[in-house]
């Protein structure tokens, strides 16, 4: 106690005196001196009288009205109507790893379907000794396993192939969610059905309750692997909007492939080649041929704050630039930060461990003076691969590839604060 | 679990409900069930159940999927990839509009209609003349004009390799200069516009 009494009273003298600036070996750090003494501290304030709330008042809160701006987003243009279609999370307004579930993006091909546990059922046929339906109490009685995966659709960034289009990361980098699910490994139930144990050249088929289905054929190889029928995500059942009461986790792997309300899953000789496999999540290339089952998400990073929807308002000095970064092929090594569009780069640091096909936090302590800034980050994952440029992007792909767009971002942070999404060369 | 794993949790799926649940249709036909239907008959059922968001011609009406034309715009700046441009098989437009189409009302079409609204699409792409009747016993013979357009995901082999290397840290480039803004097109929403605003 009197050790922080007297650091208490250090601070204070210096800040009396102005000292705290002087040999701080910084141009910027100068401690403002109030004119007036401050109400807010020297006038007894509403809250540090009177009562807040009760415990009965929020059986399941929401956050507090002043952060009613940290909401999902849609782009109406983007799609011919909201049924299927997409919104995104407000990762310029988030910061650590974990989504919260109330703001976590959606992705529907048919709408947010409601789906209770007493009608909701998990059919396994195909290849099988025994075709089985589960129920959902069913599910809850196999040994569970958690882990904290991201889910980033695949065309997160896409809309900016052509060009700089959308005006915040929010919007370019928004389709993706990280969270601790609670599930069954898939092989837990393909086993309870019984098979023939042969995985080379065998598929599974997974298809969901909604009327769109979302039919997606996956590699047997990896459903054994590591993939998770969910039941739980942060904590909580999930969301009715990311597929209550189960859905598939495929980890590391294109966000489509995360079958919502899963209600079937069929061992194959072969892909069904269905049309989200077809149709859509397939990559046209600059030659006109497309590229088939891209399923793993490549290393990726952007900074979220500076950043469109973040300008700077705090004034010159102490500057936090902070993001996040991900790889589907296993964990974040690295992240650099350029102020300069690329032509010199800072390792930041991770603010913890980078887990497997998780989500990173990184940051970087910086000061700023008001100088023009090209801020860009760079991911590097254990593979030893290096997030690309655009440029280098579009000259393997060309333009027109839509889905897997990892490129650098770029946020153009001027000598107001203000950021804006640009491309440069 | 006994000695197999198993934890003698769920049940036996009856017939009935496997075939209820599983109408996945894979590319060699496998799936189909039997039935048939041409061309004409596809159009009126198309008019009905399809053509007022598609188009009568599965051209398209504003914003939705168009199902027909774009021939040879995959290499284009602008591609328009639809059944006849792009797909590679039949099997899936069979499959997805019998499980998933119309938007809105899926799962009321009866093998027979899905049969024909799928010749209507190929007549309407042209691949088909107007006297074609499609069924199960001739649907593995036709083969879809973009069947050779796809490959397998490349990119250990294309990207990969040449994007693992120790990245530069300094003096990387020159000079760096704006090509692009988005504030220029402009089209980001307001602030504050919420989920499905």
């Amino acid at each position: 106690m009197t050790t922080e009494k007297k650091g208490m009273s250090a601070s204070r003298r210096q800040f009396l005196t102005g000292a705290a600036a002087v040999g701080a070996g910084t141009v910027a750090a100068t401690v403002a001196r109030a004119a007036e003494p401050d109400p807010l501290i020297t006038e007894v304030q509403e809250w540090a009288s009177s009562f807040g709330d009760g415990v009965d008042a929020t059986p399941y809160g929401l956050p507090i009205k002043y952060e009613d701006d940290v909401i999902r987003r849609n782009v109406e243009w983007l799609t011919a109507d909201t049924i299927s279609s997409i919104n995104f999370t407000p990762i310029h307004a988030l910061d650590g790893t974990i989504t919260p579930t109330g703001c976590a993006f959606e992705r529907h091909h048919s709408g947010a379907i409601e789906l209770k546990k007493e009608d909701y059922r998990l059919m396994i046929n195909g290849l099988v000794d025994t075709p089985m339906v589960f129920s959902y109490e069913d599910l809850e009685r196999f040994p569970r396993e958690n882990h904290v995966y991201f889910c980033e659709c695949a065309a997160n960034t896409g809309m900016e192939w052509a060009g700089a289009q959308l005006n915040g990361a929010q919007f370019t980098h928004g389709m993706i969610h990280n969270m601790e699910y609670s599930g069954i490994p898939v092989r837990t139930l393909l086993n309870e059905a019984g098979w023939n144990g042969e995985v080379e050249g065998k598929w599974l088929y997974v298809e969901g309750a909604d009327a769109s289905s979302n039919g997606r054929s996956i590699p047997l190889e990896k459903a054994l692997d590591d993939c998770l029928v969910a039941i739980k995500a942060n904590g909580e059942a999930l969301r009715k909007e990311h597929g209550y009461p189960a859905r598939l986790v495929v980890p590391g792997w294109e966000g489509n492939m995360w079958v919502k309300w899963i209600r079937r899953m069929e061992i194959t000789d072969g892909p069904i080649e269905s049309r989200e496999e077809t149709s859509k999540y397939t990559d046209t290339l600059a030659d006109g041929t497309s590229r088939k089952w891209t399923w793993v998400m490549d290393a990726k990073s952007v900074v979220t704050s500076p950043s469109p929807q973040m300008p700077i308002t705090h004034g010159h000095g102490p500057l936090v630039i902070t993001g996040m970064a991900w790889t589907g092929h296993g964990r974040i090594t690295r992240v650099d930060v350029s102020k300069d569009g690329g032509k010199t780069w800072e390792t930041a640091r991770l603010a913890a461990d980078a887990g497997n096909k998780a989500l990173v936090r990184f940051y970087l302590d910086t000061e700023w003076n008001g100088e023009e800034m090209f801020l860009q980050s760079r991911a590097m994952d254990e593979t030893g691969y290096v997030q690309p440029t655009k440029a280098q992007l579009r000259e393997v792909r060309g333009l027109n590839s839509i889905y897997h767009n990892n490129c650098i971002q770029t946020w153009w942070v001027k000598p107001n604060g203000e950021a804006e999404n640009v491309e440069v060369s | 679990a006994d000695a197999d794993g198993k934890f003698g949790l769920g049940r036996a799926a009856l017939p009935e409900e496997v075939a209820a649940w599983n109408v996945d249709v894979s590319p060699d036909g496998t799936g189909l069930p039997e039935g048939s239907g041409d061309v004409w008959t596809g159009e009126s059922v198309f008019e009905e159940n399809c053509a007022s968001c598609h188009g009568s011609f599965a051209e398209g009406v504003g914003n939705w999927p168009k199902l027909a034309g774009g021939d040879g715009t995959l290499d284009h700046d602008d591609p328009l990839k639809t059944v006849g441009s792009y797909w590679p098989y039949l099997s899936t437009v069979w499959d997805y509009v019998h499980r998933s189409m119309p938007f809105g009302a899926a799962q009321t079409l009866t093998p027979d209609e899905v049969y024909a609204i799928t010749a209507y699409i190929l007549y309407s792409n042209d691949l088909v003349d107007d006297d074609f009747e499609l069924s199960n016993e001739n649907f593995a013979e036709f083969e879809m004009p973009n069947a050779d357009g796809f490959i397998v995901d490349d990119r250990a082999e294309t990207e990969y390799t040449q994007w693992r290397s120790e990245p530069c840290m300094e003096n990387c480039k020159e000079s760096v200069e704006i090509t692009m803004r988005a504030t220029v097109l402009d089209v980001t929403p307001d602030e504050g516009g919420a989920e499905g605003s």
